[in-house]
């Protein structure tokens, strides 16, 4: 199975609306050690400035995620999943994202490159509210290890 | 704005922090961020795809290498930007923990009247060995 170059410049479909949740805000930084009251404190994120609890800056990798599972389950992508290793991964933010925002990513393709007999798929996830609004573009590099022999 | 990196230079150490992470570490961020890869927490599903064992999200340590900025930063500002390369594993043994040092560096400053400037990242295993490459955070004032 090798990787379909017809994925470059596929733009998939955005995901369904994904609410970030108080709790799950407070859940994710502690799981990263991220100990700062505005991931956890209401009346501290408020203080400074904000209107609700500040997701940790990897906290989008969840809603990420959901854009990549499309990618890989992507009946015409030839990616084999067994053999996909996390090569680079990036957040770009206009502002940071708060809970109680509703939001939705849309996946894009934006290169396709083989080095050595490895893939790397390279994609952006642009995520924004409900409104239209972007806060926050994830990308990854995955890494289709090919076969070794 | 500019006071964010007043009294600092470029090459100046920021912050050290270091962690500990135990398979119980993996287990909370595997609930946390969904991602159930049973190669975080079954050893032979990891030796099962080469690996020498259950090792850690490259996501936890990505997640836990800018806690300390943000902290840091209190309300002054916030991770406008954050990009790693994940180089080496890091395993994980079933009892015990492991250390995952993260020193931060002031690497370039912007213009004063943006304030924005890059940090550039290490983080390293307790031998030495650095298990992220191209480590960057861009932190802006609000």
């Amino acid at each position: 199975m090798s990787v379909n170059p017809e994925l470059l410049d596929t733009i998939f479909e955005p995901t369904e609306p994904y609410l970030v949740g108080r709790e799950k805000v407070r859940e994710f930084a502690s799981a990263v050690f991220a100990s700062a009251p505005v991931h956890h404190n209401l009346e501290a994120a408020r203080a400074a400035g904000y209107d609700d609890l500040v997701a940790p800056p990897t906290f989008p990798i969840v809603i990420q995620e959901k854009t990549l599972h499309q990618l890989l389950n992507h009946p015409g992508a030839g990616i084999d999943f067994t053999r996909v290793v996390h090569g680079d991964q990036k957040f770009e933010y206009v502002r940071p994202l708060l809970a109680g925002e509703e939001v939705v990513a849309t996946l894009s393709v934006t290169k396709i490159q083989t080095l050595g007999g490895h893939t790397m798929v390279t994609s952006e996830s642009v995520i924004e509210t409900t409104a239209g609004e972007p806060v926050v573009t994830a990308s990854s590099t995955l890494v289709i290890r090919g076969d070794e022999g | 704005m500019a006071s964010l990196w007043e009294g600092h230079e470029l090459g100046d150490v920021l912050l050290e922090q270091s962690s500990e992470l135990s398979r119980d570490s993996l287990v909370k961020y595997a609930g946390a961020s969904g991602d159930f890869n049973p190669i975080h927490y079954r050893d032979d599903v990891a030796q099962s795809v080469g690996l020498e064992g259950v090792l850690a999200h490259g996501m936890l340590t990505m997640g836990l290498a800018v806690a300390p900025i943000t902290e840091w930063l209190g309300d002054r500002g916030f991770v406008a930007s954050y990009q790693v390369r994940f180089t080496k594993p890091v395993y994980v043994p079933p009892t015990g923990s492991v250390a995952l040092a993260v020193s931060v560096t002031l690497a370039k400053c912007d213009e004063p009247s943006e304030g924005s400037a890059t940090l550039a990242l290490t983080v390293a295993r307790e031998e030495g060995t650095t298990v992220l490459g191209k480590a960057f955070v861009v932190v802006s004032p609000r």
